[in-house]
């Protein structure tokens, strides 16, 4: 029997996407301001300047969001859990190794998971690592141009620990991680939604998706 | 109010006399006094303090040169204008230069030497360049001692050790990758010397003159920061105080040296400058008694005032550095666009098997 369940609750699906789209205005912006590629066409223009301010107001949302999140997998259901993002017990690996013999078209059929599969659930948790690598780094480069001691304390000890080239770097690099990651999830949702017929796609929109019941 | 004692006014006016001698005006030692001042982040009450300081007693000045190109001295004795090259001459009544001393062999030793038993903890050591550690010190001796051996006895036993220029800040480009000397800095060298750091190539005169004075001041060298530099000259990056920073905001930029933008004096982060992650006051001081510095001169900062700067700051002609593992001509952005893609294609060969899976079990069932 099918049924529908709620598993997505509103704070997750809300920081899902302004962390997909607060992500998207920072790759923009960032790449940007590494690599300014539309020129100026006169002195009174504030281009640089505007998207530097875009991308830190961008970058705002996504640190409230990641604080959001991480408050809501204390208290949120268990779809949402810290828990999920720890798939190392015995049962989880299983689901892991049954994931990534899907991936590899070995089986026909992925687990059927209602929330995060162990799969996905050990990927989130080094996209969350490196999300907050950025936040630090990002925290960092702030720090350069505004010597307060909140952003010292948010990223900017990270000096003289590391040279300001390699913060820079690092900074830059990771975004391109990130959006290959993107693609990946997009990909791989798509997939998923195609094979488990469970309307995976729909659910980050809705928050429900559609359930075989066990037989039992 | 009256702003000096009679005893230190009889000392200006005697100095001032000597001053004048040498064809100083009183206005023109003021006017470095204010100055000086001002390079403090002063207010311009304690110009007469300053004043006093200034021409009062003196303490001894050694300077000492390992590992180095001496352009922190050629910088001292570019000095343009000859009434302040005369007052900094006489603020650093200078005791042994290698450079620029009279005499020479064991006469020069001996006077080094002569400093440093009669004036111990009484005097002031300037160290230009760095110290090679690597097989007991063997690459750089003077008078038959290694430099850290001459190092550890000479700024040990001084009241400051002021380090001018990268190189004796934080072992320059002696210590660059490979550093085959195992060149160091001073304070790596002599850990127990109370150690200033003015990095820079070279360092600012104007730098290390505000630095004495503050000494003869008030007793005591600046406020640094962790890495051991006066926050008076190094507390603010160069991009914020950039006078093409304008440019850099509004999105107008060099995109290639001669260019347009380029004769416009457009911002030069494009060609690699790395103000944004350098620390000076160099846009505010500038070199050459106020001339230019580099970036005025059209020339991206390198970022020379920073630790490992030959390693870290460069190509500098890039806005990033090299991703290590990957050698030379490799940018973050070739590699970041290699990986995307690279997934991208990864995910189309596994689209089309998927489908083709897809589409032999959908025949095997109609087979059924
Ligand atoms: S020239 Fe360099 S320091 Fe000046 S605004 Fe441009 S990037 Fe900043």
């Amino acid at each position: 029997m099918l049924k529908r369940v709620y598993v997505w609750e509103f704070p997750v699906r809300w920081s899902h996407w302004i962390l997909a789209s607060s992500i998207a205005v920072m790759s923009i912006t960032g790449y940007y301001i590494g690599n300014p590629f539309i020129p100026a066409a006169s002195s009174n223009q504030y281009l640089m300047g505007w998207m530097r301010m875009i991308h830190l107001v961008a970058a705002a949302f996504f640190n409230c969001d990641i604080l959001l999140r991480i408050y809501w997998a204390f208290a949120g259901n268990e779809y949402a859990g810290w828990k999920t993002f720890f798939p190392f017990s015995a049962q989880r690996l299983k689901e892991l190794s049954g994931m990534l013999r899907f991936c590899l078209f070995l089986k026909k059929n992925p687990p059927a998971i209602t929330g995060h599969d162990a799969c996905s659930s050990l990927i989130y948790l080094l996209v969350y690592v490196l999300f907050i690598g950025q936040t630090i780094t990002g925290f960092a480069l702030f720090y350069l141009a505004n010597p307060l001691f909140i952003w010292k304390l948010l990223g900017g000890w990270l000096f003289p620990l590391f040279s300001i080239q390699t913060v820079r770097l690092y900074h830059h690099f990771v975004m391109w991680v990130l959006i290959a990651f993107a693609i990946v999830h997009i990909y791989a949702v798509w997939v998923l939604d195609q094979a488990r017929k469970d309307g995976s796609i729909s659910s980050i929109f809705t928050g429900y998706k559609t359930i075989e019941e066990d037989e039992d | 109010m009256k702003l000096l004692s009679d005893d230190a006014l009889h000392e200006v006016s005697e100095s001032m006399e000597s001053l004048s001698r040498k064809g100083i005006s009183r206005r023109d030692f003021m006017k470095f006094c204010s100055g000086m001042a001002a390079l403090l982040a002063l207010p311009a009450s304690l110009v007469p303090r300053i004043a006093e300081a200034v021409s009062g007693k003196k303490p001894y000045l050694v300077w000492l040169e390992f590992q180095d190109c001496a352009g922190d001295t050629e910088a001292l004795l570019r000095a343009t204008k000859p009434a302040v090259a005369d007052i900094i001459f006489d603020i650093f009544s200078v005791d042994y230069h290698e450079t620029i001393m009279a005499p020479s062999g064991r006469q020069a030793e001996k006077s080094l030497q002569d400093v440093v038993k009669n004036n111990k903890g009484e005097y002031f050591v300037v160290v230009e360049g760095s110290i090679p550690m690597n097989d007991g010190g063997v690459y750089c001796c003077i008078g038959g001692r290694s430099a850290v051996d001459i190092a550890r006895e000479v700024c040990g036993n001084a009241l400051a050790t002021i380090a001018v220029g990268n190189c004796a800040a934080y072992g320059g480009i002696p210590a660059a990758l490979p550093n085959p000397t195992g060149a160091v800095s001073i304070k790596e060298a002599v850990p127990d010397a109370a150690v200033i750091n003015l990095p820079g190539c070279p360092v600012n005169v104007e730098n290390l003159t505000a630095c004495i004075v503050h000494y003869l001041t008030f007793g005591s060298l600046p406020n640094t920061d962790k890495l051991g530099r006066p926050y008076f000259a190094y507390g603010k990056r160069i991009h914020d105080n950039c006078e093409r920073r304008a440019h850099f905001d509004a999105g107008q930029f060099v995109r290639q040296w001669g260019d347009e933008g380029h004769r416009q004096g457009w911002c030069l982060y494009e060609m690699g400058c790395k103000g944004p992650a350098t620390f000076h006051n160099c846009p505010v001081v500038k070199y050459n008694e106020g001339t230019s510095w580099p970036v005025q001169a059209g020339h991206g900062c390198i970022g020379c005032s920073e630790p490992n700067f030959w390693d870290t700051m460069s190509p500098f002609y890039r806005r990033l550095p090299e991703v290590p593992g990957f050698g030379v001509e490799k940018t973050a952005d070739k590699i970041g666009i290699g990986m995307v893609s690279l997934t991208t294609a990864g995910i189309a060969v596994h689209a089309v098997a998927n489908a083709v899976k897809k589409k032999k079990s959908g025949e095997d069932k109609e087979t059924e």
